[in-house]
């Protein structure tokens, strides 16, 4: 048996990766790696906790939910940033600033 | 002890590969470098008795999501023979928001101690793979029916935006 904060502290750092990466590439799907890091650092906590009461499953639960729902996220993600990349010829966030006012 | 080794390894190698993504500048190793990150962390939800997530983890991500994130970059990258470089920006905040994130959820973690109660100790043996099945049919059923609902909307959702052509603005 691990201890529990391990498993916590993992998934601290694998937030702040990517917070950070979100912030400082400048490429849609760099940003879109960043958001699939942080949504597993959700569902490590998530069966990090589901440790701490072993006989439910009600964490496994929520880390199943949040693996479809990234699903969704990525393929939607990634077909916008394919039609944004056919219309603006690029792939830097900063540079589809046409609704800046 | 063996059991003990291959969780530290298991967290290096996640640790490891997540902190050089932030320092890698090829779109295209950065995605591989995900790949390593996410089976790692199907080992380690293997080790906290959670089978069927990690199953999913590997069939979705490293199976799914992964092949559709190379497509997206091939498609996305100009003919041109050289590889697709990122560019870095923010670096200061970056690396602010994140460190003094990182330093508060450490600070907070470390005041906390997380042990299991003695009353949930001994449940007898149980299958947690037998007990969700049955939950997702008996207490889940709703997100269940929901989940397959959404799923089916992103499809028809994404295959609709990615295949309109738009006219092109140059």
């Amino acid at each position: 048996m691990f201890p529990t904060e391990h498993f916590l502290y993992l998934g601290a750092l694998l937030f702040s990766t990517g917070l950070i990466v979100i912030i400082i590439k400048k490429n849609m799907i760099m940003v879109l790696l960043g958001i699939e890091l942080m949504l597993n650092a959700s569902n490590l906590n998530l069966v990090a906790f589901n440790l701490l009461h072993p006989g439910t499953v009600e964490g496994h639960m929520f880390a199943l939910f949040v693996i479809i729902v990234a699903v969704c996220e990525a393929a939607v993600g990634l077909a916008i940033i394919i039609q944004v990349y056919r219309y603006y010829q690029t792939s830097v966030p900063d540079e589809v600033s046409e609704l800046n006012g | 002890m063996m059991a003990s080794f291959i969780f530290y390894f298991f967290e290096a190698v996640v640790a490891l590969s997540a902190i050089s993504l932030i320092f890698i500048r090829n779109v295209f190793y950065g995605a591989l470098l995900l790949i390593i990150c996410l089976l790692g962390l199907a080992g380690i939800f293997v080790l906290a008795f959670a089978e069927f997530i990690a199953v999913t983890q590997i069939l979705v991500y490293a199976g799914g999501i992964l092949v559709v994130i190379l497509f997206g970059i091939m498609l996305t990258t100009k003919i041109s023979g050289k590889p697709l470089v990122v560019e870095h920006d923010n670096k200061f905040s970056g690396a602010l928001a994140g460190f003094s994130f990182f330093a508060l959820l450490i600070y907070s973690l470390s005041k906390e101690s997380f042990v299991v109660e003695p009353s949930q100790m001994n449940q007898g043996n149980f299958s947690n793979l037998q007990v969700m099945g049955i939950g997702l049919m008996s207490d889940f059923v709703l997100p269940f029916e929901i989940a397959g609902v959404l799923l089916l909307i992103a499809l028809i959702g994404a295959s609709v935006v990615a295949s309109s052509v738009k006219s092109k603005s140059s």
